[in-house]
């Protein structure tokens, strides 16, 4: 397939890039923001003769998504703040069994109902915590459709290289508006498969066991391997155990599996940070805003840069620890109470300078926002 | 062709003495033993139904049998 | 000539003796359906049991196929995505009379809607067992339960019913009282292409017998027998408490997996 140019809403984006990322199964239920994903998929999945089926709810979509997981298949599901809490105990199902899948959540005013046809960026510490227990979680996110469609390709690829759930964190702004969208040719970007066990038939195969290199081992239901997936906490074979000493590792394993990835999946694009003094660190349609009034004051001689972060989660600390180091302002703009700002404050020795700069009335932030917002940080006015 | 008894087997780990299957045979085969375990106790009343191996919900019971007409007719 | 009636080979023997009570009904579905599977000479590996939370569910553990244990409730939908995913797989789903029609019931209801070809079997002792004995959706008025310690005032429902409503177009009922009918039907619902339900009544000794005094498993089963007739029979009329066991529904009609290979075939089409 050559390369293709096209003229989309951002959840169409999405919805191609999971094609192109070789998408075999999706199970969703329609919620505003995120429903175009759906459609778009309803219609391209049987044409390439793959699986789409509308189920009953949230919870029934997030489970769908992991039983066909589990027989092989890449796999999707899309939502918005209510569908995204309602699938949460099952999202901690497949952290736990380790199992790939990928959930868009296409944030919308919260909390509750809130408003579905407009922006926030509410749901970034739910996407960290959202299930019960000790666990680590990937959630990317993207300010543009580009970044879209790869961060999409990319969220299927982690999921099958470390066996995870992959958020991919949108916003209303970026999954309705329309833009020019480049779809590589085939071949262009690397896409990854779940690595499958060389284990024979008859043979002992552990589905939790992991390799010398760390990595696990997977075997389709109706191979030649029968072994047991459950939410309990379980041995090398899939079985129930509270054996303390099996527990422990589990667990540890679960969030360091993540956790020590961090750096590896830590995508972000650094704009004039070299000798910035005003570091805006800034992520989805906020990002596209804050980009703006770095441009606008580089133009006038101000030393002021731009962080977007793309991987939310696992918090690339270490990155954003270096990039601000020389910062004598950092300012996060996000549209919410304040979400990822804590992450930054816990990253950095001195967190009195990390400044909030946000909006939560359902609109997008703008450059006048933001510039206003900088101005009284530097004791300027209004 | 007839089926009779060869024999049960009764797995004395997996028997956890309900007494289902005493109580279900038609024939007052089984009892319970002394380890409230099943056991067999009139073998020869066995009429091969197979209802203690189907009943036991502990799996524990397997009824060998062999053809009453051993000599090879069919 | 000995006749090899034996299941061991269907059973991971390793986690015997299982860990239900002594007497408890869902061992006998348990050899119920690993002899139905063996009848139909399904091969293991393509057999995929799934099952929800609770003691009924436990039972994908013993069993030598794919087994996946999912979260309460859910077992149909997990088991939608592994069937429409991979249709050629044999797709069973034991759950427990609350995991599939209280906190399941609308996936219950959807799956049998979309007549997708999986077997649920509705392991039913009316009470939730694993967590203590608290009264379930199928307890009853008058039942006592940990959390009814007064008597249960709520109404329960017919599953078979519900079932029949919803589009499955296999539906039976019975008893583990009833093993050879147990089996048979178990069989036909494997063997039907479509959402088959069985609901088979099984005893819980621990909780919901001894709460309501109904005596040991050997009385429980008793009463099974005395409390049901066959589908059709002339007691039910004079006695409309009685519950029926045999075949309810059983039609042909699109199954959702095929029905699904021609939305393929017309968007392939275009």
């Amino acid at each position: 397939m050559a390369q293709e140019i096209c003229f989309v809403q951002g959840n169409e984006a999405c919805a191609l890039a999971a094609m192109y990322a070789g998408l075999d199964f999706f199970a969703g239920y329609p919620i505003t923001p995120s429903t175009e994903i759906a459609e778009t998929l309803s219609a391209r999945l049987p044409e390439a003769g793959k699986k789409f089926i509308q189920m009953e709810d949230e919870i029934a979509s997030m489970c769908a998504i992991i039983g066909a997981s589990l027989t092989g298949r890449k796999v999707m599901t899309a939502t918005s703040g209510p569908g995204f809490s309602l699938m949460q105990e099952s999202l901690g199902y497949a952290v736990m069994a380790e199992i790939p899948c990928v959930i868009a959540n296409v944030q919308r005013g919260g909390p509750s109902t809130g408003n579905p046809t407009h922006v926030s960026q509410g749901d970034v510490n739910q996407a960290r915590w959202g299930t019960h227990g000790d666990h680590s979680i990937v959630t990317l996110t993207a300010s543009n459709h580009q970044d879209v469609f790869k961060m999409t390709v990319e969220a299927f690829n982690i999921a099958e290289t470390y066996r995870t759930p992959v958020i991919l964190l949108f916003d209303e702004i970026v999954g309705h508006m329309r833009e020019k969208l480049i779809i590589p040719e085939q071949g262009e970007v690397e896409l990854v498969d779940r690595l499958r066990t060389s284990v024979r038939e008859g043979v002992n195969y552990h589905p939790y066991l992991p390799r010398e290199d760390g990595r696990l081992p997977m075997s389709d239901f109706g191979g030649v391997h029968r072994y047991n997936v459950t939410g309990l906490y379980h041995d090398m074979w899939g079985f129930p155990t509270d054996k303390a000493e099996v527990v422990h590792d589990l667990v540890h394993h679960l969030v360091k599996k993540i956790d020590y990835a961090a750096n590896a999946i830590a995508h972000h694009v650094p704009y004039y940070l070299d000798d910035a003094r005003t570091v805006l660190i800034s992520y989805g349609s906020s990002a596209r805003s804050a980009l703006s009034v770095v441009e606008h004051l580089r133009r006038r001689g101000e030393k002021i840069g731009l962080l977007e972060l793309q991987t939310i989660w696992p918090f690339p600390a270490q990155l954003v620890r270096e990039y601000v180091a020389k910062a004598e302002v950092v300012g996060v703009v996000e549209m919410n109470m304040g979400q990822l700002i804590n992450s930054v404050k816990l990253a950095v020795d001195d967190p009195r300078r990390i400044y909030l700069i946000n909006r939560v009335d359902g609109r997008l932030i703008t450059d006048k926002d933001i510039k206003q917002t900088l101005r009284v940080i530097q004791g300027e006015g209004v | 062709m007839a089926k009779r008894l060869k024999k049960h087997e009764i797995n004395q780990d997996w028997c956890k003495g309900c007494g289902i299957c005493v109580a279900m045979c038609p024939k007052d085969v089984l009892v319970l033993d002394k380890e409230d375990k099943a056991a067999v106790a009139r073998p020869e009343q066995c009429i091969a139904c197979r209802l203690c191996e189907k009943t036991c919900p502990d799996l524990a019971i397997e009824v060998f049998t062999e053809d009453s007409d051993s000599e090879g007719k069919r | 000539m000995t006749e090899d009636t034996s299941v061991r080979d269907y059973l991971r023997e390793r986690f015997f003796p299982h860990m239900w009570c002594p007497g408890c009904g869902h061992g006998i579905v348990l050899n119920g359906l690993v002899r139905a599977v063996k009848e139909l000479g399904i091969n293991k590996n393509e057999l995929v049991m799934v099952s929800g939370i609770g003691c009924s569910s436990r039972i994908s553990g013993y069993v030598d196929f794919h087994s996946l244990h999912t979260v309460h409730g859910r077992a149909l939908a997990f088991a939608t995505g592994v069937k429409l995913s991979k249709p050629g797989l044999n797709v069973i789903v034991p759950m427990g009379d609350g995991d599939a029609l209280s906190i399941g019931g609308n996936h219950f209801i959807h799956a049998a809607r979309r007549n997708i070809n999986i077997t649920a079997l509705v392991m039913n002792n009316r009470t939730y067992g694993m967590t203590g004995g608290q009264c379930s959706p199928m307890s009853g008025v008058g039942i006592k339960a940990s959390t009814a310690p007064y008597a249960s005032i709520d109404n329960s429902f017919d599953c078979v019913e519900l079932a029949r409503a919803a589009g499955a177009t296999f539906v039976a009922r019975t008893t583990v009282a009833h093993v050879n009918q147990l089996s048979e039907l178990i069989k036909k619902a494997i063997g039907h292409n479509g959402f088959s339900v069985v609901e088979i009544f099984s005893q819980c000794p621990t909780y919901f017998g001894r709460k309501n005094k109904l005596g040991g498993a050997v009385d429980m089963l008793k009463a099974f027998k005395e409390m049901t007739v066959p589908l059709g029979s002339e007691k039910k009329k004079g006695n409309p408490a009685l519950f029926e066991r045999g075949i309810f529904v059983e039609k042909e009609l699109p199954e959702y997996c095929q029905a699904y290979d021609q939305v393929i075939a017309r968007a392939q089409k275009r």
